[in-house]
């Protein structure tokens, strides 16, 4: 377990805009296993917002139940967190977000969390368009209760145990496609760079911003065999695009060349530069999206970087028309419609 | 044959079609003659259905203010051809039998024991109107207006009634009041005199409204803050949830923009319905989530939660009859023990008992300053009888001066000028409850991680033995604090030396008022106490103590009142006597008063009181 920090702190030790350091947006010694993938995305997660100047205590970190649902604990300590129940952090994340729309809210569950029991809750959530960063530490087994398949192993494939998966996997970017997502991406808890600059850009995006990060689990499901291992996930990735994310009142100074990159207006203002292959299809086409998924996944490749974009989402709030302050800053002179108006209520039931 | 001959004391009961419009017109008499000044008290009995199945509408009329359920049927109005028999034979000896004679009775309808009153409806009709959908609502009509005749109301106040539900549609009114008339004169030609029931217009009502449980919990929860709301639709709850938005859509706009000062999901399953609640509420809005019986054991795992991070949240238990494939329209007392207890491990909830409509509004806008003050899921344990009927009721009121308790939640400043170091789970004031911070509030300082038990004060995780024993101990304190805040029992002593005693709650309080009353007048006097919550307060312990035998009247199978006293008070379980009531239908005071006679007469120990 690494219980224990490098001496050596980050190489980059200096302060960023709102003058923190790195050191400021760490959470609690993590307890996981020595090498866990979740550990990795922890570290990503604080570069994201070390790196954005989020105010810590803007932001509003959930979880399920798993060795992922733990990871909110070792990130953000100055940020308000909740470890919610199996599979219902999304739920929870909704009542959070709909009582103040002004803080970020970052969701991390695990693919058991989400892909079994927490699915329908996954689902709706993202029907919803909530406007919260949805992360699955995506390690193709349930970690914390030691090692048994989840629904993201892919039928075939062996874990530890050395069985082969029996039953057909769930993509579940391709779910987060079909059920409205606006911002779908995968990553790997390998590839650090790409992960911070897919963070970056669903902090931005405004509804819900799913991404699937493949997080191997080195205690239960790190063999070659297995789909979710390291080896295997470093000879099958396929990085489907290089992008640049620029923040919003940054000078755009990114290598822009025509024909090949999409320049994309986040909802703040900020753009996303994305450099795609000569093939790909337009981000922004579901259709095409889902359609390129299931390609890969025949041919036994895993699809990383933004999968679907649509940056023009409209989140919960929009949809509902809720007021633009924090319902809960609202006090009883704006919710309460007092007892002249309760008489005249009595007056329609006499 | 001695006919019924009774004023402003019967009950009337008409037998219809599942969605064939005749609840709006049986409300409609039922509301002239609350309108009369009459006390009366209507049930809908109403299968899980939409279209077809039979559905019964029963009003008490009660001069002397009687509202539970009566039982017995002394006017029936039957047009429901499937259920005829059943209906016929039901009615008292002495009673009315109203029927649609465009068909005549079947042949074995051969009582001589009471009065049949036939009506042409569906001939008269069909002679009057010629739009079919017309035809089967202003059917109904047409026996309203004979029973105006019958009853001796008179044409004008339902004319009344007529033109002002139809206001804002006067056209629809025109054929209604036509439909009225042809009833109205049918019956004077043909039945003058024929029924010696009457209604008279009286003052027994005084300023009460009528006004259904659900309404007014809907607007208990608009009043007391509310601002996010989870749910599930579930019938009998949903239409506490319907009332909020309705209500919301009109009086919580934002000024300047029209923007919605709440927000309503509809969730896709009660589990997410009491996850958004929890939330919210973490996040410091006040939130609540409705449902019933099916909703509840859903809702455990998160209760349990709500619990052990002691997250504020308003739960409406609009209780009913067993499972989803029971009863479900039909009414109960059954989710006590569900309720108290909900969840795994060691968990207790705070418990409301609303016995009408006004206590439904207080009890539910107050259920916001309780789950804020106590930081922890209050229910409010309404039944389907209440949530869904018609009810007289003291008017809604709202004192102007209130304002909301958010409870103990540190502001920025407070974290900036505090003594002592913060810690979410640190008792300070003794009282069980600790101070909580919202997301946001600070950039440095009062930042947690909530979880169940598995943190230490200062909310760091922790599996340390001693910790989880300190914080479950801590709730118990906070038990403690929750049996003061919650609202006492009302006492009511007829007899300083009677040696027996009655409890009760909720719905079945208005029959087993009657009941005490009917006994007393046998000079049989019991002393009552009307439970409003749980945790049992002292008084409750006390009047227990005071009575050898206490009789506990509740509308379940299993004594679940009984129990939890039991449990809860540590007396003798011989003490306690439970007198049950749970075929779905409300219980009555006839069912009450032959129970606790049958009890005294088989000579119970502790049977002073008995009939002498
Ligand atoms: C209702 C409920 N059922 C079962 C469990 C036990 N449980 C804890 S974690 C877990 C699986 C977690 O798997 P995953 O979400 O993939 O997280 P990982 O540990 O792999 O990161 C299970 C089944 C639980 N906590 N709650
Ligand atoms: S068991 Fe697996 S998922 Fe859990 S901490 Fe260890 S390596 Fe990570
Ligand atoms: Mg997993």
């Amino acid at each position: 377990m690494s219980y224990t920090r490098p001496t050596i702190r980050h190489p980059d030790a200096g302060k960023n805009k709102l003058g923190y350091t790195r050191k400021y947006y760490e959470g609690s010694i993590s307890t996981l296993c020595a090498g866990c993938g979740h550990d990795s995305i922890t570290n990503a997660i604080i570069n994201a917002c070390f790196e954005m100047n989020i105010e810590p205590h803007r932001v509003v970190k959930l979880s399920g139940i798993g060795c992922s649902s733990k990871t909110p604990a070792y990130f953000l300590g100055k940020s308000h967190g909740f470890n919610a129940v199996h599979g219902r952090m999304p739920s929870v994340a909704t009542g959070a977000n709909m009582a103040n729309r002004d803080l970020v809210y970052i969701g991390v569950s695990g693919d058991g969390d989400t892909a079994s029991i927490g699915i329908g809750q996954f689902m709706h959530v993202v029907r919803r368009n909530l406007n919260m960063v949805y992360i699955v530490m995506n390690n193709g087994c349930y970690g914390l209760t030691k090692g048994q398949d989840s629904a993201t192993a892919d039928k075939g494939s062996k874990t530890k145990k050395g069985n082969p998966v029996a039953l057909e996997s769930i993509d579940l970017c391709e779910l987060a496609i079909q059920s409205g997502a606006g911002f779908v991406a995968r990553g790997f808890s390998g590839d650090k760079k790409q992960l911070v600059a897919m963070l970056k850009t669903a902090i931005v995006h405004k509804g819900l911003a799913f991404l699937d990060i493949i997080s191997p689990c080195v205690s239960f499901n790190n063999v070659p065999t297995s789909t979710k291992s390291y080896s295997w996930v470093r000879e099958h990735m396929e990085v489907t695009q290089s992008f640049d994310f620029i923040p919003f009142q940054q000078e755009i100074t990114a290598d822009y060349r025509q024909g090949t990159s999409l320049p994309i207006t986040m909802h703040d203002g900020s753009t996303l530069n994305l450099h795609k292959r000569k093939d790909q299809a337009d981000t922004t086409d579901k259709a095409a999206a889902i359609a390129e998924l299931e390609k890969a996944r025949q041919e036994q490749h895993i699809l990383t970087g933004i999968l679907y974009l649509n940056p023009e989402s409209t989140d919960t709030h929009e949809i509902l028309q809720t007021t633009e302050k924090p319902l809960n800053s609202l006090t009883a002179r704006d919710l309460c419609p007092g007892n002249a108006v309760l008489e005249n209520i009595n007056d329609t039931f006499r | 044959m001695k006919q019924l001959e009774r004023i402003n004391d019967f009950v009337i009961r008409f037998a219809n079609v599942n969605g064939s419009g005749s609840a709006s017109a049986n409300n409609l008499l039922a509301k002239v003659i609350y309108r009369l000044g009459v006390p009366i008290s209507p049930k809908n009995i109403f299968p899980s259905n939409i279209q077809g199945l039979p559905t019964w509408f029963e009003v008490r009329v009660s001069e002397r203010g009687y509202l539970g359920r009566r039982g017995g049927v002394d006017f029936m109005v039957a047009v429901n051809g499937q259920t005829l028999q059943q209906d016929y034979d039901m009615v008292q000896a002495g009673g009315y039998f109203l029927f649609d004679s465009t068909r005549p009775l079947p042949d074995n309808c051969t009582r001589t024991d009471i009065t049949i009153i036939d009506i042409p409806l569906t001939r008269l009709c069909n002679q009057e109107f010629s739009d079919a959908r017309l035809r089967q609502l202003l059917r109904n009509i047409i026996y309203i207006g004979a029973l105006a005749h019958l009853l001796d109301i008179g044409l004008a106040p339902v004319q009344k009634a007529i033109t002002t539900q139809f206001a804002s549609k006067p056209k629809l009114a025109e054929p209604n009041l036509r439909a009225l008339e042809i009833g109205f004169n049918y019956s004077s030609e043909n039945h003058d005199k024929s029924c010696a029931l009457s209604v008279r217009p009286s003052d027994a009502v005084g300023d009460r409204i009528l006004m259904d449980g659900n309404t007014a919990a809907g607007l208990g929860a608009l009043y007391g803050g509310a601002t996010v709301v989870g749910w599930y639709p579930i019938t009998p709850s949903t239409s506490v949830i319907d009332t909020f938005e309705r209500y919301a859509k009109r009086l919580r706009r934002e000024e300047e923009t029209g923007k919605k000062n709440y927000a309503v999901i509809q969730a896709e399953d009660e589990l997410a319905a009491i996850g958004i609640a929890i939330g919210a509420g973490w996040n410091g809005a006040r939130a609540f989530t409705a449902t019933s019986g099916p909703g509840i054991s859903l809702m455990s795992e998160f209760l349990g939660l709500a619990y052990f991070a002691e997250i504020p949240i308003v739960l409406v238990n609009v209780q009913r009859c067993g499972p989803s494939t029971g009863m479900p329209t039909r009414t109960q007392q059954a989710d006590l023990l569900a309720c108290a207890y909900a969840s795994h491990g060691d968990t207790r909830n705070v418990l409301l008992f609303p016995s009408d409509p006004s206590e439904c509004f207080e009890m539910t806008a107050g259920a916001f300053d309780l789950a804020d003050r106590l930081q922890t899921p209050v229910i409010v344990m309404s039944d389907l009888d209440l949530g869904m009927n018609s009810h007289l009721s003291r008017p809604l009121s709202w004192d102007d001066s209130r304002s909301y308790d958010r409870g103990k939640v540190m502001s920025a400043e407070d974290l900036d000028n505090a003594e002592k170091p913060w810690g979410r789970y640190r008792d300070i004031d003794g009282d069980g409850i600790c101070y909580r911070t919202y997301p946001g509030t600070h950039p440095d300082k009062g930042a947690y991680v909530t979880r169940g038990t598995s943190h230490n004060e200062y909310a760091a995780y922790t599996e340390e033995s001693q910790a989880y024993e300190r914080g479950m101990k801590r709730l118990l304190v906070k038990w403690e604090t929750a049996r003061a805040l919650v609202p006492c029992p009302v006492i009511s002593i007829k007899d300083e030396n009677a040696s027996i005693g009655a409890i009760y709650f909720g719905t079945t309080s208005q029959a087993a008022e009657e009941a005490l009353e009917l006994l007393a007048e046998q000079s049989i006097p019991i002393n009552s106490m009307r439970i409003l919550a749980y945790p049992f307060q002292k008084e409750v312990f006390d009047f227990i103590d005071q009575h050898e035998v206490v009789f506990v009247i509740e509308q379940n199978r299993d004594c679940q009142l009984k129990t939890l006293l039991a449990g809860e008070c540590q007396v003798a379980p011989e003490k306690l006597d439970a007198v049950t009531h749970f075929n779905g239908l409300p219980i009555t005071a006839t069912i009450i008063t032959n129970r606790i006679h049958t009890t005294l007469l088989t000579g119970r120990p502790g049977n002073k009181g008995g009939k002498q």
